[in-house]
């Protein structure tokens, strides 16, 4: 492991630290720390901030995993020193921002109970599943990984970035305090009902969230009555603790929910305890559009090939984003990978396009939209300075069929190049392709 | 490029109308009666034309040549699109056994759990013409389907072809049996048999060798018999010898399942075999060999390890949706495959496959899409979703092209139909428009 650090290092230092480097001859190997060493530069590329208009022959400037500038070349200076490549012919955007996932072979909340708070996600999630690799491949840097749908609330949801690792911890988004960051897990209809101790309908469903709600704001105020006298304070409960987070606004709700009727029931559930939602999936929010801009709800939507599969589904249409952004509706997509692939991430952007969505809102809904939904716009979302490195290099278009990602980066490293042949396996597929990543900087060829 | 009937007769003016042309029209039904105008036409015979026409009269088509050269009756709709292709051939599906609303016992007909064996089971007794999947796809440019029971069983069931429009099975039917469908994968074990892969294939044999000697006994003459496992069976088997001497051995009872068998073994319908790991594409190449089968590899995720194979075994492969989960059995596909298969020069042809959650069904135009961008290119993907479909399934003289006499099958596209961001303007099917932009309700 040494020896690769060493040569890789060896080999960057030794390149031409020149203007001109062709597009794809790059000194710096994908996942190689040395990219965080000096200022890098990449120029003739038309970059797509998000944050405003697509600048043409643009300059980004990198250094120490954050964005130094990005702008037109007239406007951009080039650092003394810095290590330059040419993108000229290619597209630059931010890194996808994907806000419900399930990628990592995870396993959430059991059948012991159809509320689980304290169900954290990180801990049961393979940093080494080959999902990661295919998530890079789709130019994602971020992700909401969560447990599925099958509970009322299924347990912490977890915010990662694709920077490679050996844990999970390696992967962690840390607030300001430290701790991971993350969202909570909740779904209604038909996907959390079940045999007792599971809701058999709608209304138990919601009664039994109410519930649970109205314990953790009980367990809130004999906390805050026992102004930090041990004496006074209730046991401690973590699944309490975990719904006081989502009370106290800390962890926002994802919240699985198709039904028109079904989304209202959320939006209501939200009103009553004062929880901040994300409205994830929404087949048929196109119908209470004007409810959802109402109460500012977010929604984080997911187009498929086809309507139905689930009774809830029948109704999906692939105008939801058009009706939502035409709405005045916050509005991102999602993978749910596995239920579709985040190599084709972009497609879904497309999709939205086709049907009638502005490509600005698109490209947004890929990416500050959903950095937005994950309380992270101020770190990642759009390529501005000051923000995460985080961004994708194209070979065109971003919603057309023949667009390959040639190099995802996040944090300043490269973290995915199609010219690499490990990588380009997870990109394409092919034997291999399915098993579990090799471990980081470990073991296997070059890497 | 909105789709917008416009003035006939000026271009009909602009054309000098042959008078056996002329006779040809007014001989057609005064139904029903379109022409196809594109900027670009792929006929899928030679290279696109620029500026085409397509005539259709009475179903099929009358005239194809360049605008300004065919003649366009006036009282004809004159369809525009930006792209024109022959109608799509999802070579393998099963929208219309399988519903949208995915409820067992309600509409989920594509999967017979009672026996690991039955070929006897006609996709026709179980195709619901008015399926809303079956528009769905139609309105994506799809107006041909192999179509049938799933690969959930060792024989599922058999497969048969339509035409996605039809108010019964029957009318939609192009080829009421087609096919009989088997599998070598996790999906075909049960609880009981078959168990195991080497399971799979004894049960296999038996079942064939089972039927082989049904057929010889109930041929006249002792060697292969007739088979009509498929829609037409009025009679009650008198083509099967019953005209033979008395003095002969009586022939064993009519039975529904190795009539179906026998059909494979007589080569009057393939057996199209799904399976995506290495081994079991060799397993079934190795079944081919064992019983002279006419065999179409399905799925055939790892088929890019087996090219050689393939190739000498003369095998046409219904590849897996390109964009199907690489999980489970498939969990090493490729979106490259396609491409692979092209360069080897095996035939091929997408499918939109089996689909047992969301989306509930695939669409082929999409898979062909993310084949085209992934080595295979745009030619050799259309035709992987119109004429070598077609070839594949034994329809290439009524679809898959667009020919004077062929069906007048026709999808039309305001772009390349393959970006993702284009949208296909009107599907017509036999000279009818049946769908008119993509279904979003």
């Amino acid at each position: 492991m040494l020896l690769h650090l060493l040569l890789a290092i060896g080999s960057a230092l030794a390149a031409p630290l020149s203007r001109g480097v062709a597009p794809g001859d790059d000194q710096v190997r994908a996942g190689s720390p040395v990219a965080s060493l000096g200022p890098l530069v990449f120029t003739g590329a038309r970059i797509i901030t998000v944050a405003g208009p697509p600048i043409e022959d643009g300059v980004l400037v990198v250094q120490g995993g954050v964005i130094v500038s990005v702008g037109r070349a007239s406007l951009v200076p080039i650092p003394e020193g810095a290590l330059v490549r040419d993108l000229h012919g290619r597209t630059v955007m931010p890194g996808l921002v994907c806000t419900h996932s399930h990628i990592g072979g995870i396993g959430g909340a059991d059948g012991s109970g159809p509320i689980q708070p304290d169900i954290r996600i990180y801990d049961s999630l393979n940093v080494r599943d080959s999902g990661f690799k295919r998530a890079l491949a789709g130019g994602l840097t971020t992700l909401n990984v969560m447990p599925g749908s099958g509970h009322l609330l299924s347990g912490q949801t977890t915010y990662l970035k694709l920077r490679g690792g050996n844990t999970v911890e390696d992967l962690f988004i840390r607030g300001a305090d430290g701790a991971p960051l993350g969202g909570m897990k909740m779904a209604n209809g038909t996907n959390s009902l079940g045999d007792s101790p599971f809701p058999g309908t709608r209304g138990k469903s919601a009664a039994l969230v109410r519930k649970q709600f109205v314990a953790a704001q009980e367990y809130r105020a004999k906390i805050a009555a026992a102004a930090g006298d041990p004496d006074k304070l209730p046991n401690r409960n973590l699944a309490l603790e975990g719904l006081v987070e989502v009370l106290d606004g800390k962890r926002i709700v994802h919240f699985h929910t198709h039904r028109h009727d079904d989304i209202v029931t959320v939006l209501r559930l939200s009103q009553e305890f004062g929880f901040r939602v994300v409205l994830h999936h929404i087949s048929e929010g196109w119908k209470v559009a004007d409810e959802i801009r109402a109460a500012k709800a977010s929604c984080s939507i997911i187009l498929l090939d086809s309507p139905g599969g689930k009774l809830e589904a029948i109704d999906l249409d692939m105008r939801t984003g058009a009706v939502l952004e035409a709405a005045g509706v916050n509005v991102a997509f999602h993978t749910d990978d596995w239920i579709t692939d985040s190599r084709l991430f972009l497609r879904m952007g497309a999709l939205g396009v086709r049907a009638g969505m502005t490509r600005g809102g698109a490209l947004r809904a890929l990416s500050l939209s959903g950095a937005e939904m994950l309380d992270l716009d101020a770190r990642i979302g759009s390529l501005e300075a000051g923000k995460d490195a985080d961004f994708v290099i194209l070979d065109g278009d971003p919603f057309s069929v023949y667009t390959k990602v040639l190099e995802t980066w996040v944090e300043g490293v490269k973290r995915f190049d199609r010219e690499d042949p490990l990588d380009r396996l997870y990109a394409e597929g092919g034997f291999g392709a399915g098993h579990d990543q090799a471990p980081y900087f470990c073991c296997y060829g070059d890497h | 490029m909105r789709l917008v009937p416009r003035q006939r007769g000026k271009l009909a003016r602009a054309a000098l109308v042959a008078a056996a042309q002329v006779a040809l029209f007014c001989a057609a039904p005064a139904v029903a009666q379109v022409a196809v105008h594109g900027q670009l036409v792929y006929t899928l015979t030679g290279p696109p034309i620029v500026d085409g026409v397509v005539v259709v009269v009475g179903g099929k088509i009358a005239a194809i040549g360049k605008l300004g050269e065919v003649p366009i009756p006036a009282d004809f709709e004159l369809l525009h699109a930006a792209l024109v292709t022959p109608g799509l051939v999802d070579a393998h599906s099963v929208v219309g056994l399988a519903g949208q609303y995915n409820q067992a016992r309600a509409d989920q007909d594509q999967h017979e759990g009672s026996e690991a064996i039955q070929p006897e089971l006609r996709a026709i007794d179980a195709y619901n013409p008015r399926e809303r999947l079956v528009s769905w796809v139609r309105g994506f440019g799809v107006t041909t389907l192999q179509t049938g029971h799933a690969p959930e069983e060792l024989v599922p069931g058999q497969l048969f072809i339509v035409k996605t429009t039809g108010a019964t099975a029957d009318d939609a039917a192009i080829v009421p049996f087609s096919a009989v469908a088997a599998t070598l994968a996790e999906s075909a074990k049960r609880a009981s048999a078959p168990g195991t892969r080497s399971k799979m294939m004894a049960m296999l044999r038996a079942s064939l060798i089972e039927a082989r000697e049904y057929a010889t006994k109930r041929a006249p003459t002792g060697g292969a018999a007739p088979a009509e496992a498929g829609g037409e069976d009025e009679d009650e088997g008198g083509a099967h010898g019953e005209d033979a001497s008395p003095a002969a051995a009586p022939l064993p009872p009519r039975d529904l399942r190795l009539d179906a068998l026998a059909a494979v073994l007589a080569r009057e319908v393939p057996l199209v075999l799904t399976a995506h790991r290495a081994q079991d594409i060799a397993s079934a190449l190795r079944l081919a060999r064992e019983f002279d089968l006419r065999l179409v590899l399905d799925g055939a995720a790892e088929a890019y390890l087996m090219l050689d194979e393939l190739k000498d075994a003369g095998v046409p492969v219904i590849l897996h949706p390109t964009m199907q989960r690489a999980v489970g059995e498939a969990d090493n596909l490729s979106f490259e495959t396609a491409a692979k298969l092209a360069t080897a020069g095996i035939p091929f042809a997408l499918q939109s496959g089996f689909e047992a959650y969301v989306p509930k069904t695939r669409v082929v135009l999409f898979e062909a899409a993310i084949a085209a961008s992934h080595g295979l290119g745009f030619e050799a993907a259309l035709a992987s979703i119109t004429r070598d479909a077609a070839k594949i399934l034994g329809v290439d003289a009524r679809v898959g092209t667009l020919e004077v006499g062929k069906d007048g099958d026709l999808a039309l596209y305001d772009g390349d139909p393959f970006e993702y961001t284009s949208h296909c303007l009107a599907t017509i099917i036999e000279g009818k428009v049946v769908s008119r932009g993509e279904r979003t309700e």
